[in-house]
């Protein structure tokens, strides 16, 4: 939702080494780049983006450490305190014979949160739709977008592009967040707008 | 390319300091601890506390520098590219093996066939002859076979790793190498990092440290043992490597080993002390859990007596510090973060052999003063002169390597 209906000009390309000089050019040249679609992961292309850092391993040693004192005080308070048990004659509390549940708890925790902090991150989730800029992005082409703004002359950006080895290009207005329903539905949304444009 | 490294005289003025003070300890050691004077069991307890410190010195250093044979050997078996670039340095490390390798096996000999049961109980006929556990192990637990598969096994290590080293150093005398030449060369060093690989399972993951270590409790046993040794010397020797590439590039060497690489080696100390503590852990909590006491008796004294210290210290300087520390992808790549954890891990695991040696030969005489760490400076210097031999002797990049473009291209 939240993103709003912005217009953008889409660059194809479709080999990795015009990608990479054509990333840098458009970088420098001023235009803003608001993301590269890419059939799998490149090597270096988020450098080449100049993406920060992602804090998504931050989030897991916190979801980790919580899934630690977990383990550890449910457990302890369990063994010590709701419901003693004396088990082979053991100490109540038996640290060494909760250490592999208190592991798998942290493990449990910081994948579980780190998946789904990945898929808040990248606004993924089922009934969730996005625009796509260019469908063979998830096939063989590397989809370049660049957001326009009320100063961007398109034609100037579609030589540009064009002149950096872009196969195919085009102007789109599209919505820049997710929503809820059906892509048919926001096609037809999408053709009423462009005519206001 | 830089072809001969000048090595700084203060390595030079160190190795040979540290030579000198670990001379005059072992002299000191041998002249006021009578390490062959025999005064019945317990009777002479300063020789045993020679002995001991020996062993567990040309054990834990050996052990640790034929570890860089094993991590060339498994990057070799798993046609790795990213470490060729800084693979002369685990070899220079290994080039040491046959020199700490006859030392340590001096060491062996004299304490098996020197008439002192201190260190290992069953070398005395009288002691195995009233004792129904150690009869039962004698066919393993004997003076000739200990000797017997001491030496093939130094040997072994000593020559499979030098035809890996050979192989290496013949590469650079001719030219690059087409795609047959290259293929060829490949397959040789698959086949002897394999001979070697097999071996090294065979003796460090499994024989060796019953031998040379286990046996010192010769009534206890435990499966995870050879493991848990295996995990403390190749995490003390990957954090080896990690010392001398660091110094190679802080004296700008090593040109085509970037923080990527440096980087890399960091992951290897952070993974393989989290799979020591892991070993430690399994080994502790099935014996813990059981509680059989034939089992406890080696927990017993290092728990509840006093080595009660060191046994904690041991969990904290080679799991909490490590697990810590090295978890941020910005201490891996700081140069001095990652010398202070490579020396922090080989002092820990030191202290780890100190602690599977000491309570089952000194009791609770056990020390850690100036002639212990004073030996430990010995084998130090050793390792040193060692790999400044080999480091100043050969080109320190492998430039004919097939691989060395993807190493020169590593990106973590």
């Amino acid at each position: 939702m939240a993103g709003g209906i912005k217009k953008f000009v889409v660059g194809c390309f479709d080999d990795e080494a015009v990608l990479f000089p054509a990333v840098k050019n458009v970088r420098r040249a001023g235009y803003k780049i608001h993301d590269v679609y890419t059939p799998f992961p490149v090597h270096g292309l988020d450098h080449a983006l100049g993406l920060r850092e992602t804090s998504l391993h931050t989030a897991g040693f916190i979801y980790g450490i919580t899934g630690t004192a977990t383990a550890l005080t449910c457990i302890s308070w369990i063994f010590t305190k709701d419901w003693p048990l004396n088990i082979g004659g053991k100490p109540h509390f038996a640290l060494p014979a909760w250490i592999p549940i208190t592991f798998e708890l942290t493990v449990l925790f910081a994948a579980v949160g780190m998946v789904l902090t990945f898929c808040y991150l990248c606004q993924l989730s089922p009934f969730v739709k996005k625009h796509h800029f260019h469908l063979r992005a998830t096939d063989d082409l590397f989809v370049m977008v660049i957001e326009c703004t009320d100063k961007t002359n398109e034609v100037e950006v579609q030589d540009f592009l064009n002149k950096a080895g872009a196969t195919e290009i085009n102007v789109q207005n599209a919505e820049t967040g997710w929503w809820l329903g059906r892509y048919d539905r926001e096609q037809k949304l999408y053709s009423e707008l462009e005519k206001g444009y | 390319m830089n072809q001969s490294f000048e090595l700084p005289g203060s390595y030079k003025k160190w190795t040979m300091g540290l030579l000198i003070v670990g001379a005059i300890t072992l002299l000191y050691g041998f002249i006021m601890y009578h390490p062959f004077e025999h005064a019945g069991h317990e009777g002479n307890i300063e020789g045993t506390r020679f002995w001991a410190v020996l062993l567990q010195n040309c054990v834990y250093w050996l052990m640790i520098v034929n570890a860089a044979m094993f991590f060339i050997g498994v990057t070799t078996l798993a046609m790795g590219g990213w470490q060729v670039a800084l693979r002369r340095v685990p070899e220079a490390i290994s080039s040491v093996v046959p020199v700490l390798g006859v030392i340590a096996f001096l060491i062996l000999m004299a304490i098996v066939w020197g008439g002192h049961d201190d260190i290992y109980h069953w070398v005395n006929k009288d002691v195995v002859a009233n004792d129904k556990i150690l009869k039962g192990k004698s066919g393993f637990l004997n003076p000739v076979f200990f000797s017997i598969f001491s030496a093939i096994t130094i040997f072994l290590w000593s020559f499979l790793g030098y035809k890996m080293r050979s192989l290496s150093l013949e590469s650079d005398k001719n030219g690059p190498m087409d795609y047959e030449t290259g293929k060829r060369w490949i397959n040789k060093n698959i086949l002897w990092a394999a001979l070697f690989i097999v071996f090294f399972g065979l003796s460090v993951g499994s024989t060796i440290p019953w031998l040379w270590l286990m046996s010192i409790d010769a009534h206890w046993y435990s499966t995870m043992f050879s493991w848990y040794t295996f995990a403390s010397t190749f995490v003390a020797g990957l954090s080896l490597i990690a010392l001398f590439i660091v110094y190679l590039k802080n004296n700008g060497q090593l040109e085509y080993v970037t923080e990527e690489h440096v980087h890399d080696i960091g992951k290897f100390m952070f993974a393989f002390s989290i799979f020591w503590a892991y070993l430690w852990f399994s080994q502790y909590m099935l014996i813990w859990y059981a509680n059989i006491p034939e089992e406890t008796g080696y927990f017993k004294i290092r728990v509840q007596g006093p080595y009660r210290g060191i046994f904690f210290l041991n969990l904290v300087l080679n799991f909490a510090c490590p697990l810590l520390i090295l978890m941020k992808k910005s201490s891996k790549r700081n140069y001095t973060l990652l010398t202070f954890m490579a020396v922090l891990i080989i002092f820990g695991h030191w202290i780890d052999f100190w602690q599977m040696v000491m309570p089952g030969t000194m009791y609770e005489h056990a020390e850690m003063m100036p002639f212990e760490f004073g030996i430990a400076l010995l084998f130090i210097g050793i390792i040193m002169w060692r790999v400044g031999v080999y480091l100043t002797s050969n080109a320190l990049t492998a430039k004919n390597h097939p691989f060395l473009k993807e190493s020169m291209i590593h990106h973590t």
